[in-house]
């Protein structure tokens, strides 16, 4: 799996869950001050992501994801 | 006390999303029984019901993305997307939407249900089994509880009032409205935002209302046929869906701000039958208790009552509530007019009686009673007119609707035009 595919694929979660539009997903883009999200918003978010890349992100993990580029980051260690 | 009037109404129903073109069809003996389409129910013993009919909103259909964004539609049970487009309605109908932030204290919801998400409870049960508790939605548990609907209304308009939900079965739309014009009545709240709403149709819904008999079972070929209150082949209910919500406002709040008033809820009775789960005593004496206090507290003879929109299911309970009504009304039960709409929506559950209750104010405002239709063979010891197959024109100045549910709940409204 290339990096810009997970890219593409992560950006389209984002966009799909919480109704933005794409230019607005921006590497620092946060999920929760940028991007309208609230913590339950999160938690779905990450489950979309164990979803789509076959992974599992404990708890603890999942804090540390505030923001697009973490999330990239996050999954292109663990695939 | 303080006097209630109704200044909105809003509906999602099998016949159409609006009050207005659910009437129209209404008066016009449109029938919203079909085969279900939502999924395949063709192993069940019932394979039909009335479904809310979705579309893009033209001739009246109930586009769900005109009333809330696709990504919290997905969060959300069907029950709460009906709640919240009936209560948007009547609050656009009522113009309450503009009050100010002070007058908001005073606006609360009271929004019901008699199960809530049941589909969605059912659907994560499966998901849990099949791929492990991960899985499960933080959406789940907030998209399912009852008072869910009242909470998104009140979040969604800022009304920082009472907010409550009902839940007593299929009683729970007319206890709501109910409920709702007491905290006026005695200050808790200047206005309610009052119905009910409910979503059943889905395999787990109809499977367990077929296996408690209540359901009708014999018309896989004329669903339409199906619902037939009071008539000699009725077979059991036939499942609806949808939500009716209306605005009840303080009398002189009202006045004041030259609101539209469509009527005044003048009484209100409540009653337990202690009998059985399911079942209503023979003689429905609960029944007669819950309407008796309604007249009290309305303090009118009986004999005022020009129409009732019984709770008449469409089961064997139709003519029991029949009997406990010819008693209420004695030798005045033969100049009444008495109609079940539910031959025509099916039996919306916790949103009937609020629905009920909006086309008994609309029977008022028109001078007509809707039609029981399929009433081909009714009762021999009918003696009020019970409407069969047409509407009747007629003057309607006060109405009772009752409705009922399981556990022996019983409630019944009586309202009557403002200054009549």
């Amino acid at each position: 799996m290339s990096e810009g595919d997970i890219e593409t694929r992560v950006r389209k979660i984002v966009v799909e869950h919480l109704g933005v539009e794409e230019e607005k997903v921006t590497e620092n883009a946060s999920f929760i001050d940028d991007l309208g999200a609230d913590s339950l918003d999160t938690v779905e978010l990450v489950m979309a992501f164990e979803e789509e890349f076959g992974i599992e992100i404990p708890d603890d993990a999942a804090e540390t994801i505030q923001t697009f580029g973490d999330a990239v980051k996050f999954i292109k260690e663990a695939v | 006390m303080r006097r209630v009037v109704v200044t909105g109404l809003g509906m999602v129903s099998p016949l159409a999303c609006g009050v207005e073109p659910t009437w129209r069809r209404l008066l016009d003996g449109q029938s919203g029984a079909g085969t279900i389409s939502r999924f395949d129910a063709s192993h069940l013993a019932t394979d039909y019901a009335c479904e809310v009919p979705r579309g893009d909103g033209s001739d009246d259909t109930f586009d769900a993305d005109a009333w809330m964004e696709p990504k919290e539609q997905r969060k959300v049970d069907d029950f709460i997307l009906y709640g919240v487009a009936a209560a948007d309605q009547a609050i656009a109908d009522a113009g309450i939407g503009d009050a100010s932030d002070e007058e908001k204290l005073d606006i609360g919801v009271m929004i019901g249900s008699g199960i809530g998400g049941l589909q969605s409870i059912a659907e994560t049960a499966v998901m849990i089994k099949e791929r492990g508790p991960r899985r499960v939605s933080p959406f789940f548990i907030p998209g399912a509880l009852i008072n869910l609907v009242s909470g998104q209304v009140s979040i969604k308009h800022g009304f920082k009032g009472p907010n409550h939900a009902v839940v007593t079965a299929c009683s729970t739309g007319a206890h709501a409205i109910g409920d709702a014009a007491r905290l006026i009545q005695l200050g808790d709240a200047d206005v309610m935002v009052a119905g009910g709403t409910e979503s059943p149709i889905s395999e787990i819904g109809i499977a367990g209302f077929n296996a408690c008999k209540a359901l009708s079972t014999k018309h896989k070929d004329d669903p339409e046929r199906a619902s037939r209150p009071w008539d000699a082949d009725r077979d059991g209910f036939v499942m609806g869906e949808g939500a009716g919500v209306v605005v009840l406002e303080d009398y002189d709040r009202a006045k004041a701000r030259g609101a539209k008033i469509y009527a005044e809820v003048i009484g209100y009775g409540l009653s337990g039958d202690a009998h059985h789960i399911t079942a209503p005593p023979p003689d429905h004496e609960g029944a007669e208790r819950a309407m008796r206090a309604a007249v009290k507290r309305a303090g009118i003879d009986p004999s005022q009552i020009d129409y009732i929109n019984a709770h008449g299911t469409s089961t064997m309970a139709d003519t029991i509530e029949m009997g406990a009504v010819q008693r209420l009304l004695g030798d005045a039960a033969k100049n009444a007019t008495m109609s079940s709409t539910k031959s025509s929506t099916g039996h919306l559950l916790g949103a009937a009686g609020a629905i009920e209750a909006i086309f008994s104010i609309l029977a008022m405002r028109d001078q007509v009673a809707p039609p029981t239709l399929n009433l081909e063979s009714p009762p021999e010891d009918a003696v009020i007119d019970l409407a069969p197959l047409k509407k009747v024109e007629r003057k309607i100045d006060c109405v009772l609707s009752n409705s009922f549910g399981f556990g022996g709940t019983n409630a019944a409204l009586i309202m009557r035009k403002v200054d009549a």
